[in-house]
């Protein structure tokens, strides 16, 4: 019998602070629910929106796996590793934060915000050498398929992590079709609408929905919107 | 229920990341806390006040923090030992409230 977890989009924590609003799917800052702690190694979704040329100054981050993944506009991020890289929609970013490190993120443009969904998985490895990446990824040509984004295999497709999960994430035309299936046992999946509206499995999923599945092993994905998005997230499952 | 001023100690390697740290730990009204780099400082810390928390922080190993955890234990089987993810305010209030209500 599947386990599932549905967290309706209206049902997230918020925080508005002007320059930057923020939908949180799990506890995270001032957002406090004891409920919405995890989904097994996922620990933060954050649906952000930052004003522009605003942004975040330099802060630290250690032993978390981050993945930014701009939906619209783009973010430049430098970091104490010697990087300044500006990502914009269509790529991914993923920072393995080991031992230590620090970044500022701020829109990269002026004159419109930003758009992007950050992601905390804890990792599978403590106290690591900090390492940055970056990908492109072109889901636009491939509708009603799943594109793989993230593994934990540097020698995978797209890019990698210290945990034994992995990213997709696809576009659909209106009645698309796919299936899905999980990558490792023992894991769950979490799916996360970034645009439009699905039935996964017979459960109906609307814009910035989440849906957590853990003892399953297949997936049926079908799109119900023109140009509709998914994002699937396949993590090992623990408390 | 959260107590007033909780006390927090804080171990980790990163000297840098400690000092952020440091000010997370004494921004709120109702927590202060010291932070530390090493795990003799940290035993030091401990046996001359009482802590409620311990956040086990980037740089300690796992071997590590059973040791810290063993002494921090024996020493006062009530403290919470727990470790910190993420260096910075993301999670450090959801960590803390957690712990105090499951410990």
């Amino acid at each position: 019998m599947a386990k599932t977890v549905l967290h309706k989009a209206a049902t997230r924590g918020h925080a508005d602070h002007g320059w930057l609003d923020s939908h949180h799917t799990f506890s995270f800052a001032n957002y406090y629910n004891p409920e919405r702690m995890q989904f097994g190694a996922l620990r933060v979704l954050n649906d952000d929106i930052v004003a522009g040329g605003r942004g975040f100054d330099a802060h630290p981050h250690d032993n978390m796996e981050i993945i930014s993944i701009p939906l619209e506009g783009a973010l430049e991020h430098k970091d104490n590793l010697g990087n300044t890289v500006i990502t914009k929609a269509g790529e991914i970013q993923v920072m393995s934060t080991g031992t230590g490190v620090f970044h500022s993120e701020y829109n990269a443009n002026t004159d419109i915000p930003a758009e992007f969904l950050q992601i905390w998985l804890f990792p599978n490895q403590l106290n690591v050498t900090p390492r940055y990446d970056q990908v492109t990824v072109d889901i636009n040509n491939r509708p009603n398929q799943l594109q793989q984004l993230i593994s934990p295999d540097p020698n995978g497709k797209g890019t990698w992590l210290y945990q034994n999960a992995w990213f997709h994430m696809g576009r659909f035309d209106k009645g698309g079709e796919t299936t899905y299936e999980i990558k490792k046992q023992g894991n769950g999946v979490y799916f996360f609408v970034i645009k439009g509206k699905f039935i996964i499995n017979g459960q109906e999923l609307d814009n910035r929905d989440g849906y957590g599945v853990e003892d399953t092993s297949q997936f049926t994905i079908v799109s119900q919107e023109e140009d509709a998005q998914l994002l699937v997230i396949d993590v090992p499952i623990f408390s | 229920m959260e107590p007033t001023q909780l006390r927090i100690l804080a171990v980790g390697r990163n000297a840098e990341i400690m000092t952020v740290m440091h000010r997370l730990l004494n921004a709120p009204d109702n927590w202060t806390g010291i932070t530390v780099t090493a795990d003799e400082a940290a035993r030091a810390a401990f046996e001359k006040e009482a802590f409620d928390i311990v956040l086990i922080c980037a740089g300690v190993s796992t071997e590590e923090e059973a040791v810290l955890t063993a002494y921090f234990k024996q020493h006062s089987p009530a403290v919470i030992v727990k470790r910190h993810y993420g260096g910075g305010s993301g999670l450090l209030k959801n960590e803390i409230l957690y712990a105090l209500e499951n410990r």
